[in-house]
């Protein structure tokens, strides 16, 4: 992490899913866009609320598991053909549907692997550090029953003292600013 | 019919549909968070885990005992012998693999199936087939023989220039077990992280907040990442199911595949899976039973769980009647002398005894019994009921393997099989190595997914009126 001086964002703290969705909504509305919700199961309206509608974990899937599969089934075809061909109560050596068993658990295995760890790698985990743990309300809440919703520094809207009165609008129980 | 026998005003009975309630009445985000956390970050380790870890690990160490026995001298130990030389071992890592898969069933096919009252029991489910599935592996790689020169199963470029034989189930059964290992532990884990992003919010001490901080991966709760999470767990659950179809199917081509009466039948494939599912669902009830009433986890683990897991297991149990019925109908119509000679020797010839255990413990009770509702919620009743179909399931194992191996085409070549007393504690070790697994998860793991069953709390409701009126 890049050592880093200021503030990160503002953090506003809500009781319910309900209120969070609204004031992300007003907030997406409003033309903020560097933001992001903290839940502690996922509010599948929040996302849409700050217009994250799709992402790209199903395609890393498709091309891992195509990958598996072609790998797992070129591995048989070439071991069985010409690295080592045995003659198997006299078979073909090419006989290709002994391969489909292992090219699909293959297929499997990659896009599952694929879909694991392409999520974590899209989502920047693992991460050691990250600015919200610096606030004092958000590791009692985020992971347990509160919803929050951060505008960062970063968006060319954010000034300390307009989007701290701004997010007071939105009724939240409270607004913190995390530091880095 | 069924809501007549319910009290009205039962606060475990849902007004609205007359079903038990998935989550108890007047559960809380936090309380729940609360119920789950503290099993785990708490400094008391309660007597009563100790004491069934101390004999767990008793029955680990004579795993470990019976293991390097056979290391040192090798499989002549077992009973394993002409024409039986598929024994103990096998049977075992077929019920194994089999109880393994029910926890894939609750994790990824009733996911898909958007049957939220797995929510509470899918994260223990996944973990027993984890550790089913450690047992199970053990058994094939232990019974080959010289276990260190296991990886002459994989392919890869060896000095010899020798290459495995695709066209094998035997390959295959390699692939598809060490598939559906590596499937079940990502599965497992990534369930987890969000919750061990709690753990490590809510933990008192420096150590289990390092130990819970590095394996949350420093999630947070973004609702970006949650929207991947969900993506990548359907995605995950959508290939788990198909493989865990395959698994069973691939273990039954081990038999099906083979020419021997008794085991060449196309019928193996879905009655694998069937009875996998089965024996699975008994040991969920026979780890949940305990661990709720232990846990006091009523309010999370509820008659309903009870309720519906008694009626898959009535619906898989007739599946496996079926396959009997089959066998034994295949037996008459294929007017092959062998297949015939085959199912009466297995019914009524010297080891006959034992496919009549498997009929009582598999058919008799449980599909007598399991219609009944109140029966279905009565815990005493399904904790017996659960070690009876086990013991069925494990008996069908032994049926399959050793009564169409003992007397197959020539009768010159009839044997007998006699497990040894290493058979038995090779296979009472494994049961040690399972428990300890599973107890060492129940101290130091969410063994219930906290952000699942928040999401069926009333409170994640999100009011339309609400929403709308930010518009």
């Amino acid at each position: 992490m890049p050592a880093r001086e200021g503030t990160y964002g503002l953090l506003a703290e809500f009781d319910t899913p309900g209120e969070l969705v609204k004031a992300a909504r007003q907030a997406h509305a409003d033309g903020w866009r560097r933001m992001d919700c903290y839940t502690p199961y996922p509010v599948e309206e929040a996302a849409e609320a700050i217009g994250f509608h799709r992402n790209k974990v199903p395609l890393l899937t498709l091309v891992g598991g195509l990958m598996g599969l072609a790998a797992m089934f070129s591995l048989e075809t070439w071991i069985s053909t010409l690295a080592f061909p045995l003659n198997i109560g006299g078979r073909p050596t090419y006989s290709w549907p002994a391969f489909v068993v292992p090219a699909y658990e293959w297929t499997i295995l990659w896009a599952g692997l694929s879909a694991a760890f392409g999520m974590l790698a899209l989502n920047g985990l693992p991460a050691l550090y990250h600015p919200l743990f610096n606030a004092p309300n958000f590791r009692d809440g985020a992971t347990t029953d509160k919803f929050f919703l951060c505008l960062e520094a970063l968006d060319p809207k954010f000034d300390l003292v307009k989007t701290r009165a701004y997010l007071e609008e939105l009724a939240p129980v409270s607004v913190v600013e995390v530091g880095y | 019919m069924a809501t007549r026998e319910v009290k009205p005003g039962d606060p475990g009975i849902d007004p609205k549909t007359g079903e038990y309630r998935v989550v108890g009445l007047g559960q809380t985000f936090r309380s729940v968070t609360e119920k789950i956390t503290r099993i785990v970050l708490t400094p008391h380790t309660p007597l009563g885990w100790l004491a069934v870890f101390g004999i767990a690990g008793g029955g680990a160490t004579v795993l470990l005992v019976a293991v390097m026995w056979l290391f040192l001298v090798g499989v002549g130990i077992w009973g394993i012998t002409q024409p039986v030389a598929w024994g103990f071992a096998i049977i075992n890592f077929v019920w194994w693999i089999g109880i393994g898969h029910a926890g894939t069933l609750i994790s990824a096919i009733l996911l898909l199936f958007k049957q939220t009252w797995r929510n509470s029991i899918s994260r223990f489910a996944e973990a027993m087939t984890i550790f089913a599935v450690v047992c199970a592996g053990m058994f094939p790689l232990i019974h080959v023989g010289r276990p260190w020169l296991g990886y002459w199963l994989f392919p890869y470029p060896s000095t010899m220039d020798v290459w495995p034989q695709f066209r094998s189930p035997l390959l295959w059964d390699v692939f598809a077990v060490s598939t559906y290992a590596t499937i079940s532990v990502v599965f497992w884990y990534i369930g987890m992280v969000p919750d061990f992003g709690t753990f490590r919010d809510r933990a008192q001490s420096r150590i289990a907040q390092y130990f819970y901080g590095l394996l949350s991966l420093g999630w947070r709760g973004s609702v970006r990442h949650w929207m991947r999470y969900e993506t990548a767990s359907l995605l995950l659950a959508g290939l788990a199911t198909p493989l865990v179809l395959s698994v069973h199917t691939v273990i039954s081509f081990d038999f099906a595949v083979a020419v021997l009466p008794g085991w060449h039948t196309t019928i193996f494939p879905p009655y694998f899976v069937a009875g996998a599912i089965y024996s699975g669902f008994a040991m969920v009830l026979t780890l949940a039973i305990p661990l709720r009433k232990f846990y006091h986890l009523e309010a999370l683990v509820t008659d309903r769980h009870m309720d519906n897991m008694g009626k898959v297991m009535l619906a898989t149990g007739f599946i496996v009647a079926y396959g009997y019925g089959m066998e034994a109908f295949m037996a008459w119509y294929s007017a092959s002398h062998w297949e015939a000679f085959m199912f009466w020797n297995r019914a009524f010839g010297p080891m006959g005894w034992s496919y009549w255990v498997l009929i009582l413990t598999n058919l008799a009770i449980p599909l007598t019994t399991l219609w009944s509702r109140r029966l279905r919620t009565n815990m005493t009743f399904m904790f017996l009921l659960s070690l009876v179909v086990n013991t069925g399931m494990w008996f069908e194992r032994f049926v399959i393997v050793v009564t169409s191996l003992y007397r197959d085409f020539l009768p010159s070549s009839w044997g007998t099989y006699r497990a040894t007393r290493w058979d038995y504690l090779t296979f009472v070790g494994t049961l040690g190595l399972f428990t300890t697994l599973f107890l060492l998860f129940v101290r130091f793991l969410p063994m219930i997914p906290m952000n699942e069953i928040r999401m069926i709390l009333p409170a994640a409701k999100i009011k339309a009126k609400a929403v709308e009126a930010g518009d």
